[in-house]
């Protein structure tokens, strides 16, 4: 079976692949990082939201013969509990989740504006978080945990 | 926030010593699924008469609170330890929660209605009442004095007067109560609450945000084999031929076919997906859904409904004044989805004496007795165990996925875990029915309702129903359950203003398009947008201000406090509605509603302001201001993120939703057929919780989606001078309607 090497979340692991075409979602939660979650697998919901080279990309969307040789980040390499990335710390603070099925994908929308700009405008953040879709209304306090975390408290 | 207390994480670890039985229970990682599955259950009290079927002292000090009813996000992981621990005198963080699992936890209902802390959360508060009382009794024996003395605090007893207590664990620990819940204990003076009331943080929003928490969709069981269910491309069509050899090039995938019921099961999930998707199958021709574009007249017309006279208040004043004016007008609420973001996935282990499943599910005692039915087993060898899943507002597919997951367990003899797709969820999660409304009034030209009727053609809930007919034992011809389930969508058609005569008659309907089932607040946001819609139209036809029109025909305090205040927030000009400029190319307007939820539980008031672009007939909501009465508040921010969501997806409801479909199949099969609300249209929320710490504590995760159709549709008929009556207020529509008043 063909082998992948890839980045994941600062790690080099190889998977087996039969199919080139096998979204970067299954191969990550076959290996256990179940935070990215699969919501429609059609890029419409955002919640497989992860981390390639930096930027924003649903995992659903990207094979893993695409997502070869690229550093990849999911929610659990971003931080941990003992040492949690600001924007993770800022959507507890605020309370972010209900379910929290959408909670991966929003955080990793947020990180990757975050890293691109270090006071975006709630236009931007909106804008951002577009993509990430919640059936159960955490939009405010999640635009609020981005504005905290840069700075930009009410 | 302002948290006093920082997070803590309660682990799913419920250890609990009864006896000289010892259980651990763990549930919090993939490598602890195995000794979730082995664990034998401690002879445990499920009797929920009994205090120990909801609370243990534990020999280490802690309390371990047993709760029925499940966390899905609205934060009773929170607020019911804090209710035990305050009535309890034990401080917080020594509360250890465990929720929904038929083997441990005993049977409070399906966590729905809004009712987890109301009636849930009171059961709790009243066995902590019960064991407290108990507790001082067994100290005023051991100190020989009288209980009056005595105050349960901190998790011992001590003399009120001062000197040392006994531990909790030294009267009880380990030890049952072996009491009745007495509904007399005496409860806590409110004024001394120090843990209700305050703004805790929810355990699981750590774990969520930093990637740890365990899903459904993200538990795995050793040996275990992933499935895909194919529906038939038609509703109600047969299976006619399977076609196995289209799928041989998918090494280790099997087909199962048990009569209509068709999946794959196979080792790994991507290639099971992909054989699920190549499979090739012939079904039936199928086409027994009625017209979408004509539903409306066919509910109304519909010659099988039985008609049943809900209200009758008042008595007819005839003759009516002669400048009274009569209104009358027709509402209609479409079919929803449920909308979950994650389809619905379950887990199932059934051997050959007994069944393991777990599920997100809401109800997790009634499941027990509907798959024991189907799986022929006994029902106390059916153990249902609840893990965390995606927002399901009601029964979206989690039942039928743990239906599925249970059939292909016991066909496949190993664990098996069935994931929907996106278009599964979108096309076969059970509807919240269409509803329609007719009403007529009289207003006086003082703004007096002089009559009222509301006539409601609704699917009737079939009586006694645990569940709904399940998909999986349906198409593989197990016994399964027949009938509607809807919830009590019938309530809150009468306005809660003073008239002279109320009438409400429901005209129930035997079939709903597709599969019902209750769906967040069930039918209330299509009662109330239609009775709070009419109140504006009938005080518009008085030429009276919305809320001056309101206010001289409310009677409840509780009621007119809480408009007041939105009139305060919303710095509310007294004016009828509509406004002056209602052609303007971006025309802006308020509107309000009010709702006294069921008649008889939380009161709210909303309102909003709004923006419609003539051009494009596009609605944009800018603020929408709600002030909030649920009783007394176990925990603020609980109650104003469950507020903040029932606002947001009504709005998304109201604004966007409506399942399509033609005469065989659902349409809206995915987000771009079936939109919900983004970031983008999000409003500006401002939320008024009003705290009434000595009233009974009520549901806060329904009532302000009833008050939010009405509030959008009044904005826009004082912003445009257009009634919307029909949900969704779709541009579409808004501008055909802004065109047929221009014309
Ligand atoms: S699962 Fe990838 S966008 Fe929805
Ligand atoms: S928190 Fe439930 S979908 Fe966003």
């Amino acid at each position: 079976m063909p082998k992948y090497r890839l980045r994941i979340n600062g790690s080099v692991r190889t998977v087996d692949s039969s199919d080139a075409d096998k979204p970067l979602l299954y191969v990550l939660r076959g290996l256990g990082l179940t935070a990215t979650k699969f919501g429609c697998g059609l890029g419409q919901c955002g919640a497989c939201t992860v981390l390639v080279d930096g930027s924003a990309v649903q995992s659903c969307q990207t094979t893993v013969a695409n997502a070869r040789g690229k550093a990849i980040t999911t929610l659990e390499g971003l931080g941990s509990a003992a040492k949690p990335h600001p924007i993770q710390t800022a959507f507890i603070d605020e309370q972010v989740p209900q379910c929290g099925y959408c909670t991966s994908g929003m955080i990793m929308s947020a990180a990757a504006l975050l890293s691109q700009k270090r006071k975006p405008s709630e236009g931007d953040i909106r804008a951002a978080l577009d993509v990430n879709l919640c059936r159960c209304g955490s939009h405010v306090r999640a635009v609020r945990a981005v504005m905290a975390v840069s700075g930009q408290r009410g | 926030m302002n948290a006093p207390v920082k997070t803590q994480r309660f682990s799913r670890r419920a250890l609990l010593k009864g006896g000289a039985l010892t259980v651990g229970f763990a549930l919090t990682g993939l490598h602890k699924a195995a000794s979730a599955q082995g664990a034998a259950a401690v002879p445990r009290v499920l009797d929920n008469k009994e205090v120990d079927a909801f609370l243990a002292v534990n020999g280490d000090g802690t309390v371990t609170v047993f709760c029925g009813k499940v966390d899905l996000g609205q934060g009773l992981r929170i607020a019911i330890p804090q209710i035990a621990a305050e009535e309890l005198g034990i401080g917080i963080d020594k509360i250890k929660f465990v929720e929904g699992d038929t083997a441990l936890t005993p049977n409070q209902g399906r966590t729905s209605g809004s009712n987890g802390i109301q009636r849930g959360g009171m059961q709790i508060r009243q066995a902590a009442a019960t064991a407290r009382k108990a507790l001082i009794d067994l100290a005023a024996k051991r100190l020989n004095v009288a209980p009056d003395d005595l105050i349960a605090n901190g998790g011992e007893v001590r003399p009120k007067a001062g000197g040392a207590g006994i531990r909790f664990t030294s009267l009880i620990g380990d030890r049952r109560f072996d009491l009745k819940l007495d509904p007399k204990a005496p409860l806590k003076d409110p004024a001394s609450y120090t843990i209700v009331g305050k703004p805790l943080r929810r355990p699981d929003v750590a774990s969520k945000c930093i990637g740890t928490a365990t899903f459904v969709h993200d538990f795995r069981l050793p040996n275990m084999q992933h499935a895909r269910v194919i529906r038939p491309p038609a509703i109600g069509a047969t299976l006619i031929s399977v076609d196995e050899n289209s799928i041989k090039k998918f090494p280790g995938v099997k087909v199962v076919r048990i009569k209509d019921f068709l999946a794959v099961v196979g080792e790994d999930e991507w290639t099971t997906e992909r054989a699920a998707r190549t499979l090739r199958a012939q079904w039936s021709d199928w086409s027994g859904l009625p017209a979408q574009d004509r539903l409306a007249d066919t509910m109304r017309a519909d010659s099988g409904s039985t008609e049943q006279s809900l209200v009758t208040k008042g008595t007819l004043v005839a003759p009516q004044p002669r400048n009274a004016k009569k209104l009358a007008a027709s509402y209609f609420w479409p079919m929803q989805s449920h909308g979950s973001i994650g389809p619905s996935c379950a887990v199932a282990d059934v051997r050959a004496d007994a069944a393991t499943i777990w599920t997100a599910s809401q109800g997790m005692h009634d499941n027990q007795v509907t798959y024991a039915r189907f799986l022929g087993l006994p029902k106390d060898k059916v153990r249902l165990i609840y893990l965390e899943g995606s927002g399901c507002f009601g029964m979206n597919g989690h039942e039928d996925a743990a239906a599925d997951a249970a059939i292909l367990s016991r066909a496949v003899g190993r664990p098996v875990r069935v994931q929907w797709s996106r278009a599964d969820e979108h096309g076969w999660d059970p509807k919240g029915p269409p509803q329609l409304l007719g009403i007529t009034g009289v207003v006086g030209a003082d703004g007096q309702i002089l009559d009222w009727r509301t006539d409601m053609w609704i699917a009737q809930t079939t009586k006694g129903l645990l569940n709904i007919p399940l998909l999986g034992p349906q198409a593989a011809g197990l016994d399964n359950i027949v009938g509607l389930n809807t919830g009590l969508i019938s309530q809150n058609g009468d306005p809660p203003y003073a008239a002279d005569h109320i009438k409400v008659v429901v005209h129930w309907l035997k079939e709903a398009p597709l599969r019902p089932a209750p769906l967040r607040s069930p039918g209330k946001p299509a009662n109330c947008f239609a009775v709070e819609s009419f109140i504006d139209e009938l005080a518009a036809a008085a030429g009276i201000d919305p809320i001056e029109f309101r206010l001289r025909s409310l009677k409840n305090p509780r009621g007119i406090e809480l408009i007041k205040r939105v009139a305060t927030m919303m710095k509310w000009q007294t004016r009828p509605s509509p406004g002056a400029d209602t052609n303007a190319a971006v025309a802006r307007g308020r509107g309000m509603s009010y709702v006294h939820y069921k008649h008889s539980e939380t009161f709210v008031a909303m309102g909003m302001e709004v923006a419609v672009e003539r051009a494009s007939g596009k609605i944009k909501v800018e603020r929408v201001v709600c002030a909030h009465d649920c009783g007394q508040i176990i925990n603020p921010d609980g109650v104003r993120a469950q507020v903040e969501g029932s606002i947001l997806q009504t709005l998304s409801r109201v604004l966007l939703e409506e399942v399509k479909f033609d005469r065989s199949r659902v349409l809206s099969v995915d987000w771009s057929s079936y939109p919900i609300m983004r970031f983008s249209d999000v409003p500006k929320l401002d939320i008024d919780l009003v705290d009434r710490p000595t009233e009974p504590p009520l549901g806060a995760g329904e009532a302000a989606c009833a008050a939010v159709g009405a509030a959008l549709a009044n904005a826009v008929y004082d912003a445009a001078g257009v009634r919307l009556r029909t949900v969704p207020f779709t541009p579409e529509r808004v501008k055909a309607e802004l065109n047929s008043k221009a014309s």
